[in-house]
């Protein structure tokens, strides 16, 4: 059970071989026993979780169950859960509990899934390593002196060591992708609008977007299902009929063209990863594919740009953090300045207090042209360099990221090396396009590559399809870190 | 063009982050690699590109003038620090 796809559990659950009250303590039981090691959750509620699984038995029982019914899904710490701590990874959300469902929490509980948990992250999804959490560094469970990716880490890492069958994750600049490649994961981030962010706590709205992460591209169809859909109470959702993205899942490949862009095969990939890629690729193809040789000239200045639109969106979002209407609040102060500065100061971590104050310089008078102005039309740029691949190709593949996961310490310290993790992953949230990783492979000290494809807008389908035929000709994403057995 | 430590206990005010000596002078040298990497945009021309603010060109949509929330402040200010009578309470500012 603990390997099952979610196609299995839930068949497993419609023919009574399993009830959700059964499935959900089996992940509990692996949650109490890996937990502590790993870090991955920040909040487990037994009581909450087996009273969701009762009630999904009584809607199996009745034939009444939809195929997520009864699986148990552990949800990143940045969905309001109701009822439940939502932390978003901060001392400042410490004290802090769910008062309403963010839309994709609500889709799930409509969908009659468990709510297994809540997952760790970087503080505020600031972060590719999910070390900034307020609650202490995720472990990778690939080899627990490395980190798992971030800044969805927690929700990686669950479902790696087994903890959690499939997850929910966000991603701003990588923050799906990444810790899905460095712990061996399958994640996709849909394009912009199509999963609501109704209470899901903002990063930079012009590229937050949610998503799933699950072991399977299969999977990650099922739980896409569930997510996508127009809301109104999200002013950027997408208004578009709903899609099945598992209906082209078994499609041939046969004449799909892959874009290949120099840029991502250049300086700074390390030589496992590419390998691991350049592998990928030539299976893909005897799969029926094609490569198409393209250029992505300025996904070079991708980071540049990042780190001036995503901070100074972030310093906009953040300011509502001021110990006034919910979160921690300083204990002493002299006056109001003083209080909101000390809650601050207190209630931030390093990191999101560095992404404030360049956010905050980059708006500031006189400096707006120069930074925030001249970001937007590198963006611009961008998105135009797709908007030309596309005409050549259907998909776009790559690395997901430069090198397998490093040590937890190794770039904390240093923001800048940091930063350029999210190298590859990032062009996609400037255009809005969709992106996904697949497992391709293992690196160095045997941890996981991931393989990075990019499509147009709206071809969530067909990503999820090319994925699954490529996990029908290969078996890294059935691999299971060693050590983790019970 | 690299920042002064004046300038982020500047901005760190603009920002309501209270900051010590300290902090400013380890966080300035932090910010200027971050500011190095991000000044790699100027090297490229962009005159005449129209800014990007968005991932789609989308319109913001609008409603019927209705109500559509029920009243929920009592749950929501449950979570306040401090508060009365359906109030939030801050420290006093007007003496």
């Amino acid at each position: 059970m603990l390997n099952a796809s979610l196609k299995e559990l839930s068949a497993a659950l419609a023919q009574r071989k399993i009830s959700s009250v059964e499935l959900t303590q089996l992940f509990l039981d692996r949650i109490e026993k890996l937990n502590p090691a790993i870090n991955a959750f920040i909040t487990v509620d037994a009581e909450k979780s087996l009273a969701q699984a009762r009630t999904a038995d009584e809607r199996i029982a009745k034939n009444r169950a939809q195929p997520l019914a009864g699986i148990p899904v552990a949800h990143k710490d940045i969905f309001v859960t109701q009822g439940w701590p939502t932390t978003c990874g901060s001392k400042i959300l410490s004290n802090f509990i769910g008062p309403y469902d963010a839309h994709v929490i609500e889709r799930f509980n409509d969908a009659g899934a468990v709510i297994l948990g809540k997952t760790n992250m970087d503080e505020f999804a600031m972060g590719s390593s999910s070390e900034t959490s307020f609650y202490g560094p995720v472990k990778n469970p690939w080899g627990q002196a490395y980190v798992p990716g971030g800044s969805s880490g927690g929700s990686a890492a669950a479902i790696a060591a087994r903890m959690a069958p499939a997850a929910t994750g966000t991603d701003t600049g990588g923050s799906i992708r990444q810790p899905a490649a460095l712990s061996g994961l399958s994640g996709l981030k849909p394009t912009y609008g199509l999963v609501s962010r109704y209470g899901m706590i903002a990063f930079a709205s012009s590229l937050d977007q949610g998503g799933p992460m699950a072991k399977s591209a299969e999977d990650l169809a099922l739980l896409l299902n569930v997510m996508a859909g127009f809301d109104a109470r999200d002013s950027t959702s997408s208004e578009r009929a709903r899609e099945d993205y598992v209906r082209d899942l078994e499609k041939p490949l046969a004449g799909l063209r892959i874009g290949v862009p120099k840029e991502h095969f250049g300086e700074g990939l390390a030589a496992d990863v590419g390998q691991a890629v350049e592998a990928a690729l030539e299976q893909i193809e005897k799969l029926g594919a094609r490569r198409v040789p393209i250029g992505l000239p300025n996904s070079g200045l991708s980071v540049p740009a990042y780190y001036v639109i995503a901070p100074a969106e972030a310093s906009s979002n953040l300011s509502r953090f001021d110990g006034v209407r919910y979160g921690h609040r300083a204990k002493e102060y002299r006056d109001l300045a003083d209080m909101y500065r000390r809650t601050r100061a207190e209630g931030f971590g390093a990191e999101v207090r560095r992404r404030i104050l360049i956010g905050t310089y980059v708006l500031s008078h006189g400096y707006y042209d120069a930074y925030y102005l001249k970001a937007q039309k590198i963006r611009r740029l961008i998105a135009q360099d797709f908007v030309e691949a596309f005409k050549q190709c259907d998909v776009v593949m790559g690395p997901t990221s430069p090198t397998v996961a490093f040590k937890i310490g190794a770039k904390a310290a240093d923001p800048v090396q940091m930063y350029l993790n999210d190298i590859y992953t990032i062009p996609a949230n400037l255009a809005g396009l969709p992106g996904m990783s697949i497992p391709c492979g293992f690196g160095r000290d045997n941890l996981p590559v991931g393989l990075h494809i990019v499509g147009n807008y709206f071809a969530e389908a067909r990503m999820l399809n090319v994925a699954h035929q490529y996990q029908k000709a290969t078996d890294w994403h059935k691999r299971e870190p060693a050590g983790i057995h019970l | 063009m690299p920042l002064s430590t004046d300038e982020v206990r500047r901005i760190a005010e603009l920002a309501r982050i209270g900051i010590s000596d300290a902090e400013a002078r380890a966080v300035q040298v932090q910010l200027n690699d971050i500011f190095e990497l991000i000044g790699q945009m100027q090297k490229i021309d962009t005159e005449g590109i129209e800014p990007m603010s968005h991932a789609q060109g989308l319109a913001l949509r609008l409603r019927e003038d209705k109500v559509s929330e029920t009243d929920r402040s009592e749950p929501y200010q449950s979570l306040a620090p401090q508060k009365d009578a359906g109030l939030y309470l801050v420290p006093k500012v007007i003496e």
